[in-house]
């Protein structure tokens, strides 16, 4: 079989489809929390920055700024591991059936 | 798998344990000169890894060895490459200091510096893994001209290449003749050799395990410091940022958004030239190629982002630490006048920490994996340009495909020889120059260039060669043009007396534009090739989401 009546074969299955908008959804979304976030903090550096530079506590000399930028690089990289647990678990699991049925 | 894994051991225990015992030492290290531990470590560094390189060697026979460690890196093991690919010396140097200058705005850059990699996971790195073999060019030009795209992909990535090695030789010159005591050309001509023989023995093998070695050395040495400093403020984040705040000329200012990015047009160019300019690096994307397939891709980038996140945390905190203890003591100031100039130069602080909390002996062992990340850094670069002229422009180009595997591999070695040389006369060339400007650049040209191209050809169905090259060339020309104009050349440079271009960083206007000439003149482009091309897009798109297609081509 040649790779192009393959490809025809592919898009003719509906898991694949399945698979490109469950996973294409995800990353869309993630990535949208990501850039959000930061693209928000950054905002907030032109226009607001007295907003960060809020104290934590009373008397503290830890500002606002720093738990939230911190924040930004965690949970981004745990947005990392939540689309990797799914597209290699479950998405994974569905690209092999489209695969083992396309090729058988 | 066991050899490399032995003689990591062993060259980590060679390292750790003079510096473990770092404290107790310090009668006996303060009298010998500085330089002898650093040059005693190093030495250790370079000939584990020349271990590992000739190891390499032997397993190195295809093109696919060669280029991509014949895809058979796990995602761990790829992960922490990448974060050795990424952490380098600069970012360790250099955002340390600029939090050691001017505090929370220099945690700023350092999460702009980080923002790309989830973005490199979610948007490209399964299409990166399922459409390439060897390099981004591949990627670019899957379904447009071969030659014409090849060539300008090859083009976009050597530029870019050759800049960063610049930055990368005269920052490794700087800072081996200020720490191991030896002359600027003779530091440079040392990286550059061993850079060539990583490259042309061991290829991606050797390099990658010089990239992990480095990661590790790097992330533990970091971490060390990192609990040492913290220790002096009883593992306290508050007590430190006030030791800081009383410290530093900016006082409370200090804890809060300053200057640095007041104006949010150079906030957004800065930060889309970092984000989108990472992942358009040629050395990083080529990383990809080295893993079996997209699950591990996946996880690699999982793996690197973790630790390049973990450690820029630490970076940030270890220049809030030397605010109060290097930028207090006059022994780290010129002529020990305390707000002056810093000895070595401003991008110091984290070396005078060293020396300040664990001694010579410590800062021995800091200045050896400075020097063997430079090391890390440069032969991932000239691996990265030795594939685009190899790869791309010899092998598909020029013989159309006809070369064969040993030809092909044969050109590769000479050009990474060549790169070397390259790399050394500029390196050379530039010491008493001004290279921040070439950081700026670099991503710019990664951003503006390249990016939009490798990006439309994975997502976009209409992009034709045409519209690709134009898109690409404005791209190139653009970003370019502004950094010239900017005050980093057109001021500091060629001292003229305004910038023309107002803002530091180009992406903003370069890559907008790109973006907007590759979308117009792709639309505009009717002809039969263009709709041939579009036509391409969907078998390609298939093997972006599956791989099919893909795993044959990293078996050859």
């Amino acid at each position: 079989m040649s790779d192009s009546a393959v490809y025809q074969r592919v898009r003719q299955n509906p898991k694949f489809h399945e698979l490109v908008r469950r996973r294409g959804r995800l990353a869309v979304a993630l990535s949208v929390v990501v850039l959000g976030s930061y693209y928000c903090f950054m905002m907030v550096v032109a226009f607001a920055p007295d907003l960060l530079r809020t104290p934590l506590a009373e008397g503290a000399n830890l500002t606002v700024g720093v738990p939230v930028g911190a924040a930004i690089i965690v949970v981004s990289w745990l947005l990392t591991g939540l689309y990797s647990y799914f597209a290699n678990g479950e998405f994974e699991e569905l690209n092999k059936d489209v695969v083992r049925e396309v090729l058988k | 798998m066991s050899r490399p894994l032995t003689l990591l051991a062993a060259a980590l225990c060679l390292l750790a344990v003079p510096a473990l015992a770092a404290p107790g030492d310090l009668g006996g290290a303060e009298k010998q000169p500085v330089n002898v531990t650093a040059i005693v470590m190093f030495f250790a560094f370079v000939m584990g890894t020349l271990g590992i390189t000739y190891w390499a060697s032997k397993r190195t026979k295809s093109a696919s060895d060669f280029y991509t460690a014949g895809g058979g890196i796990t995602g761990f093991q790829n992960g922490l490459a990448i974060a050795g690919d990424y952490m380098s010396a600069a970012t360790l140097l250099g955002l340390s200091s600029l939090v050691f200058a001017k505090g929370f705005d220099g945690f700023i850059y350092t999460i702009s510096f980080f923002v790309g990699w989830p973005i490199i996971l979610f948007l490209l790195a399964e299409r990166l893994r399922n459409l390439g073999r060897f390099t981004f060019a591949d990627i670019a030009s899957y379904r447009l001209d071969q030659s014409k795209i090849r060539t300008f992909a090859a083009m976009g990535s050597l530029t870019v290449v050759c800049f960063y090695l610049i930055v990368q030789m005269v920052g490794a010159g700087q800072l081996i003749k200020l720490l191991f005591g030896l002359d600027y050309a003779v530091a440079v001509i040392i990286v550059g050799v061993l850079m060539v023989i990583y490259v042309t023995f061991g290829g991606m093998i050797a390099t990658t395990w010089v990239q992990i070695i480095k990661a590790v050395l790097l992330l533990g040495g970091g971490v060390l410091l990192c609990l040492l400093a913290l220790s002096k403020f009883g593992f306290s984040l508050e007590a430190m940022a006030a030791k800081a705040v009383t410290s530093h000329k900016d006082g409370i200012k200090l804890m809060g958004p300053g200057t640095l990015l007041a104006d949010p047009v150079s906030a957004v160019s800065l930060s889309l030239g970092l984000v989108f300019g990472t992942a358009a690096l040629p050395h990083i994307l080529m990383r990809f190629f080295t893993v079996p397939n997209a699950k591990e891709a996946r996880k690699s980038v999982f793996v690197a982002s973790g630790f390049i996140g973990f450690f820029f945390l630490v970076v940030c905190v270890l220049g809030l630490a030397a605010i109060s203890i290097v930028g207090t003591d006059p022994q780290f100031f010129e002529g020990g006048k305390v707000g002056g100039k810093l000895l070595g130069g401003g991008n110091m602080p984290v070396m005078h920490l060293a020396k300040a909390l664990g001694g010579d002996l410590f800062l021995g062992f800091l200045s050896a994996v400075a020097f063997a990340t430079i090391l890390a850094v440069v032969s991932g670069l000239a691996l990265a340009g030795a594939s685009a002229i190899a790869h791309d422009i010899y092998a598909r180009v020029i013989r159309k495909g006809h070369a064969s595997e040993v030809e092909e591999m044969r050109v590769s070695k000479i050009a990474s020889l060549v790169l070397g040389v390259v790399a050394v006369v500029l390196g050379i060339m530039f010491e008493k120059q001004n290279v921040a400007f070439l950081v700026g650049l670099t991503f710019g040209i990664a951003a503006s260039a390249n990016f939009p191209v490798l990006f439309l050809s994975m997502y976009w169905k209409g992009l034709t060669t045409r519209g690709a090259l134009w898109g690409g060339i404005a791209g190139l020309i653009s970003a370019v043009a502004c950094v010239v104009l900017s005050k980093a050349v057109w001021v500091v440079v060629l001292e003229k007396p305004a910038p023309i271009f107002p803002y530091e960083h180009p992406a903003l206007f370069s890559m907008t534009l790109a973006f907007l000439v590759t979308i117009v003149v792709s639309k505009l482009d009717g002809s039969a090739t263009a709709r041939a091309e579009r036509e391409l897009f969907e078998d390609q798109y298939v093997r972006a989401q599956t791989g099919i297609g893909a795993a044959q081509a990293s078996n050859h």
